[in-house]
């Protein structure tokens, strides 16, 4: 089963095994520009995707002034 | 990974300060590095009266929660921009600022550009023809008159914004790419009030991560608006903030660092304040502090726009503010 990753609306999905940083990478998107929620709750970068798992990537980056 | 302080799990790991923590120790962290920074920087004390500006996002609502758990007298001004961008932008923005003000029993301003003044800030770009087909210009200038006016109106000293150590990096890296002299000497924490009728301008949030606001709002449960304001997409300052980001995935604490270095090159007197701080005066029409000659350019741009669209010239003299208590 794979993994799926939720960034703006779009799903993407990848084999289980890599770390949150990897997979992030792989989706092309900066680590440093996401924040990855699981079940509702922030996870770590390193955290190894297992499984099922659908994990919610949060953007970080806003460009207006606040 | 682990919480550094407790060993349970952890929600963030900060690479530039070799830190991770858990969510309960990370809503301990952040609020104690804000207070560090307002100490640092001498930003306000709790006898100041603090006008936080909200934008319904991340960091201005964060910032507004920080500084009330810190004990500090700070209300919120909400400035309706009257953008839609396809998903009624301005209006969710303004329902979670209203949201999170009212959840905590907190005070919010709210002033309605297109109700006080007579157009939308899309419909001002276009009528004004400024910003080349972009409203941003426009839109700085209205906000930073409208907070400023809002301060003194409402009798605040201190007017803060949630600008993050992303922020202020991705300016300093286009000011310094233009060697914009003018822009480097006024970019710090704190702008002094130069003159009768303007207020301290502080940013607590000036060395922290924009990274680090999303995870405060998220782990204490603050709702905001998620969407990008639809004029910022593509702008310049995210283009820097990538360009940036990528040398922080490299060396992380790069971005800090070439923060903290400008203002200790600045505090060693790199650059000259003297030179570039403009001569003001009272603005003959609206009376706040201006450096051009007359009426200033918030009053001469609406006049331009009432006249186009039939209006009276004439701009309300104030708002109707309930004073900030003391």
């Amino acid at each position: 089963m794979p993994v799926k990753l939720v960034y703006r609306g779009k799903e993407h999905e990848m084999n289980p095994g890599s770390t949150v940083r990897d997979a992030v990478r792989k989706i092309g998107l900066q680590p440093e520009t996401v924040l990855a929620v699981l079940d509702g709750k922030l996870i770590t970068d390193d955290t190894v995707l297992r499984e099922g798992m659908q994990v919610k990537l949060v953007a970080v980056i806003s460009g207006g002034a606040p | 990974m682990k919480c550094r302080k407790c060993g349970e799990n952890a929600v963030i790991n900060m690479r530039q300060h070799k830190l991770a923590l858990c969510g309960e120790h990370f809503l301990e962290w952040l609020p104690e590095q804000v207070q560090r920074f307002i100490e640092k920087y001498e930003m306000f004390t709790r006898d100041d009266k603090i006008l936080v500006a909200v934008s319904g996002g991340k960091d201005s609502l964060g910032l507004w929660d920080i500084l009330v758990r810190l004990g500090y007298h700070a209300d919120g001004l909400y400035i309706g921009l009257g953008i839609d961008g396809g998903f009624d932008y301005s209006d969710q923005s303004h329902a979670f600022a209203e949201q999170f003000a009212a959840s905590r029993g907190l005070k919010l301003h709210v002033v309605e550009i297109e109700q006080t003044y007579g157009a939308t800030i899309p419909e001002l770009a276009v009528i004004s023809n400024r910003g080349h087909g972009k409203p941003c210009s426009v839109c700085g200038l209205n906000k930073r008159y409208i907070m400023n006016r809002v301060a003194h109106d409402g009798g605040y000293n201190v007017l803060a914004t949630g600008h993050n150590l992303d922020d202020e990096a991705a300016v300093l890296f286009q000011n310094t790419l233009n060697w914009a002299g003018g822009y480097l000497v006024r970019q710090a924490p704190v702008l002094l009030a130069s003159h009768p009728g303007l207020a301290r301008k502080v940013k607590p949030l000036c060395r922290v991560y924009e990274r680090e606001m999303a995870a405060y709002a998220i782990v204490r449960g603050i709702d905001y608006v998620y969407d990008e304001c639809p004029h910022a997409i593509g702008s310049t300052t995210i283009g820097h903030k990538e360009i940036l980001n990528q040398m922080e995935e490299k060396r992380p604490g790069a971005k800090l660092q070439f923060y903290l270095s400008f203002l200790q090159a600045k505090e060693e007197g790199l650059f000259s304040v003297k030179a570039s701080e403009p001569e003001l005066h009272a603005c003959d029409r609206c009376g706040q502090p201006t450096s051009a000659p007359g009426d200033c350019s918030f009053c001469r741009l609406w006049d331009k726009v009432r006249t186009v669209k039939g209006m009276p010239q004439r701009l309300p003299a104030e708002f109707n503010l309930i004073p900030a208590e003391s």
